[in-house]
């Protein structure tokens, strides 16, 4: 039976960290050296709390199942990463990025990790300004911030669009400067398939070598998991094809609570599907909105035509247009946060003002910002993106308006962790997307990079030694204990099942099928009947699976299909957690929209005096059904509104 | 830290002496382009043979001498050196051939040095071996009389014409020198590097031209 | 669409490997590169046959995963594209397509299109970084850059490390790759600090890896995804023979010019 406590230092919020780092037990040097650490993912979380373990002198064992740590999808972020620096002087600070984050977050998330976060982020830029990493700048060789959706101040740091880049290149050269000095090990190309929990701790991870098909051991005194999110559950996402929620997900199994798996983000500005072999949905930063003008047309019958290519969007004349973002939200217009946009342009697509030829689009406008700035100017500001939008639809954005669609972009829920980023599994960590901590129902845009390197760089590296200290006597773990062997067994029997299923349909097919049951009744909105009926369907997906999927190739080789065939299987039990929380979460907050509660004016409905509370699931066993527990939030320092973006 | 630890040249230090011997070679090639242009002056070859003759005897003449075949020697040994390097570099080959856009001529750089190199045995056998008498001259020309040598030569079609392609090649060899050299030397610059360009290939015209200048004359005006 | 396809399959890294004939049909020209065989690897595996391995990941244009030779050239026909970025609609309808894996000593194959490109790890874990630990640095503002430099800094740093430039190379050279990095540091003052020690390692790490030396053909900036100058080769050239001709001391093991 799981208990959850957040262990948040019982002093006043702004001294927490201060405090707790004053407390914290320590390593000394030539302990540390005795103590092994695995950390599994090359993100911008994992790279950075690897170079930093690495650093203070622990042996790290760092997994990735890309060829490089430097592909982690962290690289694919555009926009850029908040911090509350203050450089603009234009009234930020620690507090108020604090403030920012948890409204944003339609008040679910623990206050205590979202002010430490906040008071972390200023270091993040002065470390990555350290590392080279080429951050715009003024002319006076200062640093330059832009604003983003959902703040009133400009906190936002930003490397053109290519900030998650350059941040994990950043992350990433400080790991291989451990690789160098022998404190960081490095196996790329191994997928994590299972935590070994050795007398209730964890110990180690059993993993497949990608390339030789081989099950290793590796065994260590702590393990921290820094998977990223789960977002390819949707099978069409802004996810890279790989990303995945296996790890986390046998650490579900092994004891690991999973906190709000409902949560999901939804970014408003993706380019639409284009077809059945899409594989993949490409992201236009949110900046776009900054001069872009959404809309659709207002007669049904304008619509009809440029779906049936009839029509072109220039040829609709303003009157007949409806810039409904700006219409229902005169105050932020375009600007509102992205799950409010999100839910838009669907309830006008859904209502049949939608364009493209599948009619899931809306217009994202640019006349009228060249015309007040000039093409010069868009193109210095967007030139990338409009370029990456070109060669992708082949259309030419400067002069036909961009179609963009909502597209799940990023999981706000994840393993659930308490102050210390500890799951319940003693012992077993999660950081950056992995885990559910900071950023409630929703994120704002460029607070997932800040999170990623707070948790990495600054906070993991203190707490974990507060749990290492306790360990100093520990030997090396050695991966001949019965659980590894158990584990090991459980992957090989798993694999073999896999690969012996010997149906007739792909794996694709079921990821693709399993995406759009999501997509349809657990996507940008839901509703009860639609998540008990999604429960059936994936229950069928499930059975069906198991003895329909067809794998070719061998176990002991370099075999994707398998590799795909696993991930899924873990995405279907997923799915399936997804929508049962979905389905106890009886109001609408954030991400999460249930159509039953809403505003007479279709605008989400929280309902604070039952849901304020982070629900974390407890895996029961194979046939039983989930526990759900929960971990009350206490607003001591924020006042509960109503978001409003009127 | 070299993982080999062995005492060699790195990559960059082996293309620098080759570049810096390759620039030093541009610059005997311009004055060997002014002596040769005095075999245009219309005077039986009188001033031609006075330079010649200084340059035969002059002693510092003789320093720059061992200096120019050292300067081709290392030109050509780490050539070859880069080129069997750049070889191994990709045992296995691909299939289909390579459609990368690649700067003029600058794929042909071996290609053109082995063939201006076997002009280069020709033109020793033909005056420089003459000369210091490891081979003798032909019969009625006098060992340092280098200009009847050269009209003896040009009046032979076959030879002129050679001569004639291995300037061509020499000067798609040359056209791209410059411009590498000053990139390997590091001597890149967004406004400067284009002027370079422009005069690596107007060098290359020119050296390449100028010579060739010499056995159309004598063939098309004698 | 329609294309005849002929594709480099290895079983693994002993294999020999051959190019096999593919046909696929029913091509969208809106298709990625990508999507196109996905759309193949379906077909093999309906057939009972084994898909045809090839690494990509984001197929965002940005991971730098994807990279295929195709037709004579990386990442394909367009310029400054990545090989996931790539639509069929750059293809010909009946086009003969050949796609090769990246070719270099240094790049084993370990199976039909994917190769072992850890070769660059390994250079830029010879040097490629700023030596600072996390925490304890100054203040973001107290290292002003001019905006110029942090601006080519910015297109050096932009490399996703495919490897193209190797594999465009006449002789796999990865000067481009290092170039890139050498000058996205040596651009700031932060990293003016190891300037002299940092290009001497890569460049040694970079011999001992045994590719290729540059031969100024310039094959890499015309194909690199992200077009990189090779304005940073010179400048990598010229960081070198300074570190080499003005350090004091010695810096790095063996090697002495």
């Amino acid at each position: 039976m799981i208990k959850l406590n957040a262990n948040s230092p019982g002093v006043p919020l702004t001294d927490q960290w201060d405090a707790y780092k004053a407390g914290c037990k320590l390593v000394s040097p030539n302990n540390k050296r005795k103590l092994d650490i695995i950390v599994v993912g090359t993100g911008l979380a994992g790279a950075a709390a690897a170079a930093t373990l690495g650093q203070l002198g622990y042996n790290v064992k760092s997994f990735c199942y890309q060829d490089t740590p430097r592909r982690a999808h962290s690289i694919a972020a555009q926009g850029g990463i908040n911090a509350a620096k203050n450089y603009q002087n234009d009234g930020d600070n620690v507090f108020r990025l604090f403030y920012d984050t948890i409204k944003g977050g339609d008040y679910r998330s623990r206050e205590s990790n979202v002010y430490r976060l906040a008071s972390i982020s200023p270091e993040i830029i002065d470390l990555c300004v350290a590392q080279g990493v080429p951050f715009a700048r003024e002319y006076g060789g200062l640093l330059a911030n832009r604003s983003f959706g959902g703040a009133q101040v400009s906190r936002t740091f930003y490397a053109r669009g290519q900030t998650g880049q350059q941040l994990l290149i950043g992350a990433y050269s400080a790991m291989s400067r451990q690789i160098a000095a022998g404190t960081v090990k490095l196996y790329s190309r191994r997928d994590v398939l299972d935590i070994v929990v050795v007398d209730g701790k964890a110990r180690g991870i059993i993993a497949r070598n990608l390339v030789t098909g081989e099950i290793e051991r590796h065994a260590a005194h702590a393990v921290v998991l820094a998977t990223g999110g789960y977002g390819n559950v949707f099978y069409l996402s802004t996810n890279a094809m790989g990303s995945n929620v296996t790890p986390a997900w046998s650490a579900w199994k092994k004891g690991a609570a999973f906190a709000n798996p409902c949560f999901t983000q939804i970014h408003p500005t993706c380019i639409p599907v284009h077809g059945e072999f899409q594989s993949k949905l490409t992201l236009m930063s949110e900046s776009l909105r900054n001069d872009g003008r959404i809309w659709v047309p207002k007669e049904k019958s304008d619509a009809e035509l440029i779906r049936q290519k009839k029509l072109r969007p220039e040829q609709i004349h303003e009157s007949k247009r409806d810039y409904y973002l700006e219409r229902r939200y005169p105050a932020f217009g375009n600007l509102v946060p992205r799950d409010v946009a999100s839910r838009a342009a669907k309830e006008r697509c859904d209502a049949g003002y939608g364009v493209g030829s599948t009619g899931l689009a809306v217009y994202l406008d640019f006349s009228d910002a060249i015309e007040r700035l000039g093409r010069a100017e868009i193109s210095a500001r967007y030139g990338n993106l409009f370029q990456m939008y070109q060669r992708i639809v082949d259309d030419n954005p400067y002069r036909t308006p961009m179609m963009i669609y909502p597209a799940v972009h990023y999981t706000m829920g994840g393993l659930w962790v308490d102050y210390e980023l500890m799951t319940t599994v003693p012992g077993l960590y999660s950081i950056g997307e992995c885990n559910f901590s900071d950023h409630g129902a929703n994120r704002l845009g460029a607070s997932a990079l800040m999170q990623g390197l707070a948790d990495g760089y600054f906070v993991l590296p203190y707490t974990i030694s507060g749990y290492l200290s306790h360990e100093i006597n520990t030997p090396p773990i050695p991966t001949t204990l019965p659980e590894f062997h158990l584990a090991v067994r459980d992957v090989t029997d798993r694999l073999a099942r896999l690969k012996k299923s010997g149906g007739k349909e792909s794996v694709d097919h079921f990821h693709r099928r399993l995406g759009k049951i999501m997509w349809e009744h657990c996507g940008m909105s839901r509703n009860e009947e639609g998540l008990t009926k999604a429960l059936g369907l994936i229950a069928e997906l499930k059975a069906e699976f198991a003895s329909g999927v067809k794998i070719s190739g061998g176990l002991k080789e370099y075999n994707p299909e398998l590799e795909k065939a696993w991930r899924v299987q873990d995405f279907i039990e997923l799915g399936d957690l997804m929508v049962r929380d979905a389905l106890h979460r009886k109001e609408s907050c954030g991400g999460h929209f249930r159509e039953e509660y809403q505003t007479p004016d279709h605008e989400a409905l929280r309902n604070d005096d039952e849901f304020a509370y982070v629900a974390a699931w407890e895996h029961k066993g194979r046939d039983t059904a989930p526990e759900m527990h929960r971990e009350e939030l206490h607003f001591d320092t924020v006042k509960l509104t109503q978001r409003s973006y009127k | 830290m070299g993982a080999t630890g062995q005492k060699t040249f790195s990559s960059i230090a082996s293309k620098v002496l080759m570049a810096l011997a390759g620039v030093f070679l541009l610059v005997f090639l311009a004055v060997h382009l002014g002596i040769n242009m005095l075999l245009l002056v219309d005077d039986g070859g009188k001033s031609f043979s006075a330079a010649a003759g200084f340059m035969s005897s002059y002693p510092v003449i003789r320093i720059f001498e061992l200096a120019l075949f050292g300067g081709f020697l290392l030109h050509i040994v780490f050539g070859v050196i880069v080129s069997i390097r750049n070889r191994w570099s990709r045992p296995i080959r691909y299939q289909h051939k390579s459609r990368s856009e690649t700067a003029p001529f600058s794929k042909y750089m071996l290609h053109s040095g082995v063939v201006v190199l076997i002009f280069l045995a020709l033109h020793f056998i033909d005056f420089y071996f003459i000369k210091i008498g490891v081979v003798a001259p032909p019969p009625g020309i006098e060992r340092h009389d280098f200009y009847s040598r050269a009209v003896l030569l040009f009046s032979d079609t076959t030879y002129s014409a050679i001569y004639l392609v291995s300037f061509v090649v020499l000067g798609f060899h040359l056209n791209h020198a410059l411009q590498a050299a000053t990139q390997t030397l590091g001597l890149n610059h967004p406004r400067y590097t284009p002027l370079i360009n422009a005069a690596s290939t107007l060098y290359a015209i020119i050296i390449a031209g100028g010579f060739m200048a010499i056995p159309l004359r004598f063939t098309l005006f004698n | 669409m329609k294309f005849t396809l002929k594709i480099w399959r290895q079983k693994n890294a002993d294999d020999k490997g051959r190019l096999v004939s593919y046909m696929v049909d029913d091509i969208s020209p809106d298709s990625s590169f990508l999507e196109m065989l996905d759309q193949l690897n379906q077909q093999l595996i309906s057939r009972g046959e084994e898909p045809v391995a090839f690494d990509h990941d984001c197929r965002e244009g940005i991971c730098g995963a994807c990279g295929l030779y195709i037709n004579g050239r990386p990442h394909g026909p367009l310029k400054g594209t990545t090989t996931c970025q790539l639509h069929m609609r750059a293809f010909r309808n009946g086009e003969m397509i050949y796609i090769e894996p990246w070719r270099s000593g240094a790049f084993p194959v370990v199976r039909d299109l994917i190769v072992d490109r850890s070769a660059l790890d390994t250079i830029i874990q010879a040097g490629g970084y700023i030596s600072v630990n996390s925490g304890g640095v100054p203040d973001a503002n107290t290292i002003p850059v001019p905006k110029p430099n942090a601006d080519s800094a910015f297109d050096a740093a932009a490399c996703i490390g495919c490897g193209a430039c190797v594999a465009a190379c006449p002789n796999a050279s990865p000067m481009l790759f290092v170039g890139a990095k050498i000058s996205h540091l040596a651009l700031l003052p932060q990293g003016r600090i190891e300037a002299t020690r940092r290009v001497q390692q890569m460049v040694a790490e970079m011999d001992a890896l045994g590719f290729g030396f540059c031969s100024n053909t310039y094959a890499c900036q015309a194909e690199c995804p992200k077009e990189i100058s090779i304005a940073n080769i010179a400048r990598m050239n010229r960081e070198f023979l300074a570190a080499k001709l003005a350090a004091e001391k010695e810096q790095t093991g063996g090697f002495t010019i």
